[in-house]
């Protein structure tokens, strides 16, 4: 008998073996399957729902995957002979429940048990995001699902330009531009989206050169449109994630109504000379989260609303608002964290200081508390002088 | 009576000399907003209606909390509290 054969026979003695039918009724029933085999092997199909770790790694990383080792873990290879080592390794590692796949996939398959095959970053996806690759909070299923993410972006401006380009770095897999403003060279000064080489062009498609410059491997749809009650729907349906970065009061009171119908969660940011608020909107389950309306019920008439005119702003204001928005925008996409909901971040860039002030939901708001969808109107532009 | 500190909008603060913030003597929210619009009749009109209430568009922070659910104007101060008062900005 072979050393191997040997070690084998004293493994088999001692890691139950399941038969793979049994194994997919266990992870049904809680057990974390764990594909040990190498990325090139599982590129062509793995068990569905499994956590794909090849065995090199799988001390290094089972442990930010399954914290509790108490939870029933199931190891496949292709026959089951690796996944017999590798369960002995995590048994010394401390797990208590570790078995091991008879007849690893192979087996898997014959039995017709339910496969899948994982979308697989080529190389230079690998290359190009690998700093959140190695990341346990995303990883390689954080990067497919921000791939397969879809955010509109509403305004290509101040705001507009930091999260659009933070978002395509990150492979946000489609963004979608919103915005009918011409690039004029007044907005340079902070609208880093946009570029002297580009002036008079739509800011939609500078904007899309832009950010396909940084990451030509992502979508970007240019919508050369100002948002309306009458096409609002059918610009924002079909996203993940909504950002508004609008310059106008009435964009984003529509916004938020129709966001609240299509059950899309709003990041929100504003911003004024040397001031910035941010926050999450709506998206969660009903009355969980507030709405734009939450926190102001109705805009001001024109004699007291903001002046029209073009506000001054610090340069740099808006990258400080919207990279936050950015990250929020990541979060909700990813599922990760405390999004920014139920609160509203006050930055006040004289004095270096962020507040925080509570958003609850407004059990009498006009928007989202009822049960009938928002009534989507434009409101007409208020001005104040 | 102790000290009140109010942090005014941007939007605002051209109704106080330009200041960000002022502190003020005062035991309610209520009185604190009145000795702050005192001799300020365009910014009382912007922040009250003409009944003495506060207009719709402009919330008032106690610490987080908005005011109208912690007792409204007549909701008392505690020593070296904070009140952030808020309306929408527009600006992207």
């Amino acid at each position: 008998m072979s050393l191997k054969d040997r070690r084998l026979a004293e493994l088999r003695s001692r890691i139950p073996e399941i038969p793979a039918a049994a194994a997919h009724a266990r992870q049904r029933e809680g057990s974390l399957l764990v594909d040990v085999r190498e990325d090139e092997e599982t590129a062509a199909g793995s068990p569905a729902g499994a956590l794909r770790l090849p065995r090199g790694f799988l001390e290094l990383r089972i442990e930010d995957k399954a914290p509790d080792t108490a939870r029933p873990i199931l190891l496949i290879c292709a026959g089951g002979t690796r996944s017999l080592f590798a369960a002995e390794d995590l048994k010394r590692l401390g797990y208590q429940d570790v078995g091991s796949v008879e007849g690893g996939f192979s087996a898997w398959k014959a039995a017709g048990l339910p496969v899948e095959v994982p979308p697989a970053l080529d190389a230079s996806q690998r290359e190009r995001y690998r700093r959140h690759l190695t990341m346990p909070e995303v990883g390689e299923r954080g990067q497919h699902r921000l791939l397969q993410s879809r955010v509109a972006l509403i305004g290509a401006g101040g705001l507009g330009s930091p999260v659009a380009m933070y978002l395509a770095a990150a492979g946000v897999g489609r963004l979608t531009l919103i915005d009918d403003d011409r690039v004029e060279r007044s907005n340079l000064q902070r609208q880093i989206l946009h570029a002297e080489s580009r002036l008079g062009q739509r800011k939609v498609e500078s904007g899309r050169t832009a950010l396909l410059d940084l990451n030509p491997t992502i979508e970007v749809v240019a919508q050369d449109a100002r948002i309306e009650a009458a096409n609002v729907l059918d610009l924002l349906g079909g996203h993940d994630v909504v950002v508004d970065g609008s310059d106008n009061l009435p964009t984003r009171y529509l916004v938020n109504d129709a966001c609240l119908r299509l059950g899309v969660p709003v990041v929100y940011g504003a911003i004024f000379r040397f001031e910035g608020q941010v926050s999450v909107f709506g998206g969660g389950p009903a009355a969980q989260r507030p709405c734009y309306r939450c926190l102001f019920p109705e805009p001001p008439p024109a004699e007291y609303a903001p002046s029209c005119a073009e506000a001054g702003v610090l340069g740099v204001l808006p990258g400080v608002i919207g990279t936050i928005m950015a990250a929020e925008t990541v979060k909700l996409l990813l599922g990760l964290g405390q999004p920014l909901a139920g609160r509203l971040l006050l930055y006040d860039g004289l004095r270096g200081e962020f507040n925080e002030i509570a958003v609850p939901v407004d059990p009498d708001c006009a928007s989202c508390s009822g049960r009938a969808g928002p009534e989507l109107r434009d409101l007409a532009a208020v001005c104040g002088a | 009576m102790t000290d009140v500190t109010i942090r005014m909008p941007t939007p605002l603060r051209g109704f106080i000399g330009g200041l960000d913030q002022v502190t003020v003597p005062a035991s309610t929210v209520g009185e604190a907003l009145a000795v702050l619009t005192a001799g300020r009749e365009p910014l009382r009109d912007r922040l009250f209606t003409s009944d003495g209430e506060l207009r719709r568009f402009v919330n008032v922070y106690l610490g987080r909390d908005d005011v109208r659910r912690i007792g409204g104007l007549e909701a008392a101060l505690p020593a070296g509290a904070t009140l952030t008062v808020m309306v929408a900005l527009a600006g992207g």
